[in-house]
């Protein structure tokens, strides 16, 4: 430890830069990802999938890989089809949603390419994936849906031919009718300007770094699973349900996990039958991904078509907002993954005070990997759209995107404010993080750098792009969730264990995959019942360890886990107050606590410390009656309102117009997240967030080739971005701390990543505006930037076909082909 | 089979392995060394980074018959004695992880660009790290925790590391002042 | 994941190379740095019977001075390539090139040799050598043979060097007089490989460009001299404007392959603009 982080009594923990808890294991490679683990007996899963889109299974031909050394079985969907059940979607956000059922194998029909259609069980990991290349399976090609806007015409092909069209749902929300806002028609009808566009949100990869694996152990007829899930609770409970293996005979454990972002946040094919496999064979087994797996079949985010109206008058002030959104499902439905859109329907209003707003949005299915939640899961799609938007009214009506913005915004003495989507938003000051981040950016002299350059036509000409933004976390109240037809509640569940030396384990079960819970639970903990940091252990993702949670996603560990614990630390100080009233001989109303110690208020020297309480607690030798000799507790935190992180981000963009290559010259935002636990674990979420939100906009896209094969299916092509290809980015945050939650904590997971990519869009544009540019599609490829410069429009659809260098795409799935190039 | 000897770690092994066994597959499966991990199977992401004779290599892009004779270190025998290598302890005291998966890699690829450059630029860590890929802390602290090792490596008093004891949010980021106001 | 099976040879002398080769049949597959064949034969797109690794072959290793060349082992690696002080000297644009390739692990691993026998079109070092008319020394059953680098290339991951020959080394003439050298790569991130780029080396007299040699990377299947810019630049003042007309030739016979990164319209575009800054800077405008 150093000198800086030495307890000097009443000296906080919340607000400290603790460095974590977590990295001693991390930095050393002494932890435990589930690929580490190896078991007695193991065997090894490979999994053959469909190189093709859309197919129903003429004949599947295993008998030379079940002949092939080392392999133990090869599993069929025909064998498993009886009891694999539907992997589960717990969000029918309509009443008439259709969904048409989810195996974990195909056992007729593969309506995506990589879908399982058989599974290899070997002694090594190398003699299942040489056995793959033997399975020989027939498909008989049925029409490959890939396109939206062509799947709900009349007469499309259909995904599912069972189903009378590709349309899976159609969800409203409109203001005038919910009695939030006025009736948008007339809105329109009396607008004196209407600015519609139509933004296309990608189809994106969460490409955590750790592939998923699976391992299952059965002993007897329990099983437990070490799963590279964000979700283990959540993974008991449908797994239970799927399979039929009852719910206390199983135990799942996610240890290390090597980020999620919304990837890890289903129960996946691949989790069920490892499962099967091991009931069936009564041995340990494990499956681990290999990254073209894992791109090719983990489910996607994004991918919505936006068509967007605004109203305004001619002064700028809003009157009317109209979305409609086609989103794709992909072939199935996940755990989220209609909901995904929903989440977004209360966002698309942002900051400003729109009289009347209408929503709808239809689900839509094709022959793709299903989508579910990535990164902010429904809600960067509506911070796009809206900041997107405002920047194209300001454009029509002559007005600075700020000003614009400024005119319409929530003012600070407005708060907590109802808006037009009916969210009570709770508090915040859009002006001053504005200004912050203005004087973080050098707002004025790069605006004098941009004419300079604009005068002079200087082939790299800057922009500055502006996002302002707003969004719902800590998911989520469960009445809410409830209302909105979600399949589980929103509450976060949390104990504590007084040991009898004193030392505090808190048992959370919001399980992290790379958050620092451990370090951020630890602080409020200390704070609480006032003991040092390092004796506090944080205990998570183990479900016989932590048997109630609802896990880890929606910026809500700390709003509501954290609040848990706060929750249970209460209790167990009123738990103890009565010991130490009992053992100090005062009365419970005369004891003060603080710093971790009971003292008898008027009677210096007579206190007694919590942590000694522990102890004589556990010898229970004198204890008040009539109560249980204990001062553990828990506590079940469910909040009644969403909170409402937000910010303002700029981003400085310089774009060259003879190569169309962008880049970032600067990037600045002030965020306000509520109480700050721990601001550098606060600032890391911030710069994650920028650097996934700022790939969506320059870097990253799924591409599919016309048969439905994943064209980016390796890092060669799918492209994350490397250290050197991001900016620096300063940031900074205002303080309104939530009053919804005891801590005052927004949420901070998704901010950065919500925030940003329509501040870099934007940041494009105005570079290029004057040349007569008013979109560019995502990502910013140079050639995109360079076609809409020199030939109008968003930049067009990209090449499908891969590039030359070293790639693969799941055409070249390994049941394909084998031959040298 | 093919038969090999290594030192990893410090240790002496004699194996068999099959030709096509990679590096990071005898490293992880046969020694245990589960420190290194796989993340890619393209060369892209850098998670498997370990020192073949002193240079950073990706040990899913090395046949473990190619590392016949020669010393390798994993992210496990960084260390000297029990203490942490300064690259080690610069990751942790600039938060230059989170989920840590790739963060051996990253480590590793840092320990060897400052053999090369002890004193890199922001723009020469950035560089140097290129062939490791991070998805949670998009880089910036990364780059502190490695300008700060370099420091520290140099024993130079006028660098980061004189501020060791500082959190980093309070040394280089707008965030400070802001944070600094909080009740 | 992990490659299919493969017998393995390690040779420690060329000839050693050569009879192993002889004897490894069709499917032999050989191993430089390993840092293009090993990812392919992960997701099993190559699944060679026989893998020769010229790891052992100490005497493809190295960069030396041979009269009016710098002679390249075939299997000294880019680190070492960008280390050498004679490579810095006599071919800067050779280090300025591999510089860009991949990053620091591959660099280390990855091979001079291997990367131009691999011949991938947005490979960096084809088009380098290319432009500095390198000579290719390629040891077979009959004896060395010595080719342009205008022979080299042949196609799309196709060289001269025919089955059962082995690359062992690279000459880079000397370049006499005063010239100047830039590699102009444009990609999107930093791992990607080339959308295009331009290797230029300028000789500068009195003024005026006496001599250019272009190289264009990933204009085609193979990389391609721009001999239409070559020709105006040839005595052409050396003025901005100058040199922009004369790289407005650079695409000129070009056929780039429209992909994920580019389309072949746009690839023909960047040519022109990359030439140009290429030139340039190379020419110290």
């Amino acid at each position: 430890m150093t000198a800086v982080e030495e307890r000097t009594g009443t000296e906080k923990e919340i607000g400290k830069a603790r460095r974590r808890k977590e990295d001693a294991r991390l930095i050393t490679g002494r932890t435990t990802w589930t690929d580490n683990m190896v078991l007695p007996g193991m065997l090894h899963l490979a999994v053959v999938r469909s190189p093709v889109a859309h197919a129903r299974i003429a004949h599947v031909d295993v008998s030379a890989a079940q002949e092939a050394p080392g392999v133990v079985a090869v599993l069929t969907g025909r064998d498993l089809a009886e009891e694999q059940g539907s992997l589960p979607c717990a969000w029918p956000v309509t009443p008439d949603m259709v969904n048409p059922g989810h195996p974990s194998i195909a056992v007729d029909q593969v309506n995506h390419v990589g879908e399982a259609v058989a599974v290899i069980v070997a002694r090594s990991k190398a003699a299942a994936q040489d056995a793959v290349e033997l399975a020989d399976v027939d498909y008989e090609p049925l029409p490959v849906v890939l396109d939206m806007e062509q799947a709900v015409q009349d007469g499309a092909d259909l995904v599912h031919d069972h189903l009378e069209s590709n349309t899976s749902y159609h969800f409203v929300f409109d203001a005038g009718e919910a009695g939030t806002g006025a009736d948008t028609e007339q809105a329109f009808a009396d607008a004196d300007v209407v600015v519609s566009r139509r933004f296309v949100q990608q189809r994106l990869i969460p490409a955590f770094m750790e592939p998923r694996s699976v391992v299952v152990q059965p002993q007897g007829d329990n099983y437990t699973m070490w799963s590279a899930t964000q979700i283990p609770h959540i993974l008991r409970v449908m797994l239970a349900m799927v399979t039929g293996v009852p719910e206390h005979k199983l135990r799942v454990i996610a240890p290390d996990v090597g980020g999620g972002f919304g990837g890890k946040i289903t129960p996946t094919p691949e989790e069920v039958l490892s499962l099967l496999v091991a009931r069936r064979l009564g041995k340990p087994v494990k499956w681990t991904e290999t990254r073209s797996e894992s791109l090719m079949t983990a489910h996607h985010g994004r991918d919505q078509i936006q068509f967007i109206d605004i109203a305004a008058d001619r002064e700028g002030n809003v009157t009317g907002l109209k979305v409609r959104l086609l989103a794709d499902m992909g072939a199935y439905l996940r755990l989220v993954t209609p909901g995904v859109p929903v989440l977004g329907a209360f966002m698309f209003n942002g900051i400003y005070k729109f009289p009347a707003y209408r929503f709808e949005c239809d689900g839509i299915f094709t022959n793709k990997v299903p989508t579910d939640a990535y990164r902010g899961a429904g809600r960067p799609e509506a911070t796009f759209a809206i900041e997107r938007i405002m920047d194209e009214l300001a454009a029509e009506l002559g007005m600075d995107p700020l000003e614009l913005r400024r005119k319409n915004w929530i003012r600070a003495e407005e708060f907590p404010f109802t808006t037009v989507a009916g969210l009570q938003y709770d508090s915040g000051d859009y002006e001053t993080a504005t200004q912050q981040a203005l004087e973080l950016l050098g707002y004025d002299e790069l605006r004098e750098e941009q004419r300079r350059r604009r005068e002079s036509n200087d082939p790299v000409q800057l922009g500055i792009g502006i996002s302002t933004f707003t969004e719902m976390c800590g998911l989520a109240p469960s009445r809410v969730l409830g209302s909105l037809s979600f399949g589980a509640g929103g509450w976060e569940h949390a104990s504590i264990r007084m040991l009898p030396t004193g030392k505090v384990e808190v048992v959370t079960g919001s399980t992290p995959h790379g958050q620092g819970h451990e370090t951020a639970w630890s602080q409020l903990v200390a704070d609480s019942l006032g003991v040092p940091f390092e004796d506090v252990e944080v205990l998570h993702g183990d479900t016989a360890i932590s048997s109630r949670g609802l896990d880890t996603y929606g910026s809500r560990s700390l709003v509501v886990g954290g609040s848990a614990v706060v929750k249970a630390a209460d209790k167990v100080i009123a738990k103890a107050r009565r010991i130490a009233a009992h053992l100090l001989e005062a009365s419970e109303d005369d004891l003060d606590f603080a710093d971790g110690k009971f003292s008898v208020r008027g009677t210096p020297g007579a206190s007694l410390g919590i942590q000694e309480i522990a102890l004589a607690i556990f010898a229970a030798h004198n204890y008040p009656e009539g109560i249980e000799p204990s001062i553990d507790a828990e506590a079940t935190f469910d909040p009644e309102n969403f909170s409402f992180p937000h910010g303002t981000h700029l981003c400085a963009m310089e774009v060259d117009t003879e190569t169309g290559f962008v880049k970032i010259r600067k990037y600045a935002c002030v965020d306000d997240v509520g109480t700050i636990v721990n601001p550098l674990i606060v600032e890391g979420q911030v710069h994650g967030g920028l650097a996934q939100g700022i790939a969506q906009a320059l870097y990253e896209e799924a591409v599919y080739d016309a048969d439905g094969n994943l064209t980016t299916g390796t890092f060669v092509d799918y492209l994350v971005p490397a250290a050197s290809d991001l900016p620096h980015f300063d940031t900074g945050n205002t303080v309104h701390t939530a009053p919804g939650n005891p801590i005052g904590a927004k949420g901070v997971g998704e901010a950065g990543c919500i925030a940003s990519t329509p501040a870099v869009v934007n940041a494009a544009l105005d570079a290029v505006r004057h040349l007569g540019v008013s979109d560019i599609r995502m990502p910013l490829t140079p050639e995109r930037v360079w076609r809409a410069i020199h030939a109008g429009g968003d930049g067009g659809d990209r090449a499908s076909a891969r590039t030359n260098a070293q790639a693969v795409d799941s055409s070249d799935a390994p049941s394909t082909t084998g031959g040298a190039r | 089979m093919t038969r090999i000897s290594v030192r990893v770690d410090g240790a002496s092994y004699d194996d068999d392995v099959e030709p096509r066994t990679l590096l990071v597959h005898y490293l992880r499966e046969q020694l245990g060394k589960v420190g290194t991990v796989v993340g890619c199977d393209t060369s892209n992401c850098g998670a498997c980074t370990v020192h073949v004779d002193g240079e950073a290599v990706k040990s899913c892009t090395v046949f473990a018959v190619q590392a016949d004779g020669a010393e390798v270190t994993t992210i496990e025998g960084v260390g000297q004695g029990g203490e942490l290598h300064p690259v080690q302890k610069a990751f942790h005291e600039m938060h230059g992880l989170q989920c840590g998966y790739c963060t051996p890699g990253m480590i590793m690829a840092s320990i060897d660009l400052l053999g090369e450059n002890p004193d890199p630029s922001d723009d020469e860590v950035r560089e140097g790290i290129e062939g490791n890929l991070c998805r949670c802390t998009g880089y910036q602290n990364i780059v502190r925790a490695v300008r700060h090792a370099a420091a520290d490596m140099r024993g130079n008093g006028s660098g980061p590391s004189a501020n060791g004891h500082v959190a980093p949010a309070e040394v280089d980021t707008a965030a400070a002042p802001h944070v600094v106001g909080q009740a | 994941m992990i490659p299919a099976p493969f017998e393995y040879a390690r040779p420690t002398t060329v000839d050693e190379v050569l009879q192993a080769l002889a004897e490894g049949g069709e499917d032999v597959k050989v191993l430089a740095g390993g840092q293009s064949l090993i990812p392919v034969m992960r997701l099993r797109l190559a699944a060679p019977e026989t893998v020769v690794d010229l790891g052992r072959v100490a005497e493809l290793r190295g960069v030396r001075e041979e009269d009016d060349a710098i002679v390249v082992g075939a299997m000294t690696t880019h680190s070492d390539v960008l280390a050498d002080p004679l490579i810095r000297q006599y071919a800067p644009l050779v280090a300025e090139a591999t510089a860009t390739v991949a990053d620091r692990q591959v660099r280390h691993r990855g091979t001079f040799g291997g990367a131009l026998v691999h011949a991938d079109p947005a490979g960096d070092l084809p088009a380098v050598a290319l432009a500095l008319d390198a000579d290719f020394v390629i040891a077979g059953p009959e004896g060395r043979r010595t080719i342009g680098a205008s022979e080299f290339f042949v196609d799309y991951l196709t060289t001269a060097v025919q089955e059962g020959e082995l690359l062992v080394e690279v000459r880079l003439p000397k370049l006499a007089g005063s010239w100047g050298m830039h590699y102009a790569k444009f990609n999107r991130v930093a791992q990607a490989w080339s959308i295009v780029a331009v290797a230029a080396a300028v000789r500068r007299e009195d003024g005026r460009i006496a001599e250019a040699r272009i190289g264009l990377t990933n204009m085609g299947p193979t990389p391609l001299r721009a001999r239409q810019v070559e020709e105006a630049l040839a005595g052409a003042e050396a003025t901005p404007e100058a040199v922009a007309a004369a790289a407005a030739h650079a695409a000129e016979g070009t056929e780039p392959s429209s992909d994920l990164n580019a389309q072949a319209d746009y690839r023909q575009h960047l040519a022109t603009v990359l030439t140009r800054r290429a030139v340039s800077t190379a020419a110290g405008l």
